[in-house]
């Protein structure tokens, strides 16, 4: 329904009808045109940009154990951020923004996780608290690039960095959606192993689990899930933060329902966001929308994790 | 499936904390280690389970060394509460009695075929929660999130029960029932059982045998009979006690020193 509705919704409207003729490539030329190249794409990337963020948001809160994570968290948000400020700053080739993003996420958090390592273990108090050194470093040379910029350039830096699904092409999809699909499907693979960490360390290395092993794997595909949704829409913030807690909300800590539940709550939401985003008189960056809607929400169900009994992650 | 320990040492970094241990734990034999706090009862298990390293001597499993077996069929063979289980969990009882089997699981294997099942659902029994099985952990007593967790370790199918601590958030009844419930594991399933007690009364209530442990070292293992003796406790924890022989067997009573 909110597909249906984000397609006829925008500066031109067009009717269900329309639509449907529109897809196939029948009915007004116009109609075809924004379909096809503006709106199909663009609700093609928000489903893709918010279930991958979700995933991967599922995805860490369960392995670090802290709902407070993020796909964020280690260091995703200050590699592409560095990366796609020195990019415009440096007026490099636009066009392959979106491939420098990538590298510089997966880039970062390899850094983070060799920080983290001693011996064959790692630790989730390092793999944080790398990850928060690494982002405040990378956030203070970002500053000093976009400090000294020429002042057009700022602009279209911010949009990046704030998160936007504006002008998103089949070109962005195109690089994006094998590594998204892939990651999803594998990481539903990883239930019982997020599930088993949740037992504690202890009991889950009994349990015949390897700590090291489905820290990495998880960390991984988390990582490629988020570095993935950067390159389509920039650092869109909130949304891997809430609707792991959201789903968790709904079914409780069971990540067999968990992670499959954020990629669709992801996914929804996403493009409900983007819908108000281009609803408004001017359009928003959708990072901006899924910030000011979801801060309240987070506040609420923090509020109702104190008054009821829910677990954390 | 026998357990033997040969001066075995373990701890952490280099510095040991377990100190040359040697005994062995027999088939159908239930061992309560008991000693003063950092006496290094649950360093011991852990280093039994390859948590922490072996740092000298060593310990055998079925004949092979424990350096030689990889964490998945240690976990076919042994299975281990620690003292801290987590209550807080929103899944339901058998879901979480289910990841028992998973030291039987491949990675792509998302689920549990009819045997598994059939495992799940007798160990549920085993412990009497067939009507909490759809409960969330978080809505259970201590008692009930305990016995929850011993199921998942009954699934587990192992040889051996390492149990930290188990009676410690029980009041007295879920204590003596839980316990109770272990002697019939070991009779009707072949286990062998090392818990680490503190109440030493409860431990020559139910243990074949007793180890004292004073920094790491074993001072004695022996029935209770034989090792609730006013000399070991004033030993391993500098008290002096009455022994008084009750009902239910040799039982201890401290008295402050004077």
């Amino acid at each position: 329904m909110i597909s249906i509705f984000s397609l006829s919704k925008g500066s031109v409207y067009i009717s269900i009808e329309d639509i449907w003729l529109a897809i196939f490539r029948r009915g007004e030329e116009i109609n075809q045109t924004i379909i096809w190249d503006l709106r199909l794409p663009r609700l093609i990337s928000s489903l893709l940009v918010g279930s991958a963020l979700g995933m991967s948001g599922a995805l860490l809160q369960g392995m670090l154990k802290n709902g407070l994570a993020s796909p964020y968290l280690l260091g995703i948000s200050a590699g592409s951020g560095l990366v796609i400020v020195a990019f415009i700053t440096f007026g490099l080739a636009q066009i392959f923004i979106p491939i420098a993003a990538w590298l510089g996420a997966i880039f970062t958090t390899l850094i983070v996780f060799t920080l983290s390592k001693s011996g064959n273990k790692i630790s989730i108090e390092r793999l944080i608290l790398g990850g928060v050194a690494i982002s405040s470093l990378f956030g203070a040379i970002q500053a000093t690039l976009l400090l000294q910029a020429e002042d057009g350039r700022i602009q279209s830096a911010l949009t990046w960095l704030i998160g936007s699904l504006n002008s998103r092409g089949w070109n962005e999809i195109r690089i994006t959606w094998i590594p998204i699909l892939f990651s999803i499907m594998l990481s539903l693979l990883l239930a019982r192993q997020l599930n088993l960490l949740s037992l504690g360390d202890e009991l889950s290395m009994s349990l015949g689990n390897s700590l090291f092993r489905s820290r990495c794997l998880i960390g991984a595909i988390a990582t490629l899930l988020a570095a993935s949704a950067v390159a389509i829409g920039g650092l869109i913030g909130f949304i891997g933060l809430i609707v792991p807690h959201f789903s968790r909300l709904l079914i409780g800590s069971d990540y067999k329902f968990i992670l499959p539940l954020s990629a669709l709550i992801g996914g929804l939401t996403l493009s409900t966001a983007d819908l108000i985003a281009r609803s408004g008189p001017i359009e928003m960056p959708v990072g901006i929308v899924t910030s000011l809607i979801g801060a309240p929400i987070f506040i609420i169900i923090l509020y109702k994790r104190s008054t009821k009994k829910i677990g954390m992650y | 499936m026998e357990l033997i320990f040969k001066s075995f040492s373990t701890g952490y970094t280099k510095s040991k904390v377990v100190k040359n241990v040697s005994f062995k734990l027999n088939v159908r034999e239930w061992i309560g280690i008991i000693g003063s706090n950092g006496s290094g009862k649950s360093t011991l298990l852990k280093g039994t389970l390859k948590f922490i390293p072996t740092l000298s001597g060593d310990i055998t499993l079925d004949g092979k060394s424990i350096k030689d077996h990889s964490r998945n069929s240690l976990s076919k063979k042994i299975a281990y509460l620690p003292q801290q289980l987590n209550n807080n969990l929103n899944i339901s009882v058998e879901e979480l009695v289910a990841l028992g089997r998973s030291p039987y699981k491949k990675f792509w294997d998302l689920d549990l075929n009819n045997k598994d099942f059939n495992i799940v659902k007798k160990a549920i029994e085993i412990v009497e929660i067939e009507k909490l099985r759809n409960k969330f952990l978080n809505q259970l007593s201590g008692g009930q999130i305990q016995r929850a967790y011993l199921a998942m370790s009954i699934a587990q199918n192992p040889n051996i029960l390492l149990l930290d601590e188990p009676t410690t958030f029980l009041d007295i009844k879920y204590q003596i029932k839980f316990l109770e419930s272990l002697k019939q594991l070991i009779k009707n399933n072949g286990i062998s059982i090392i818990t680490v007690l503190h109440d030493i009364n409860l431990a020559a209530r139910f243990c074949d045998r007793i180890a004292i442990l004073k920094n790491g070292k074993l001072i004695d293992i022996n029935t209770p009979k034989k090792v609730l003796t006013e000399f070991n406790f004033k030993k391993a924890f500098d008290i002096d006690s009455h022994i008084l022989n009750t009902p239910v067997g040799l039982q201890l009573f401290p008295v402050s020193k004077k």
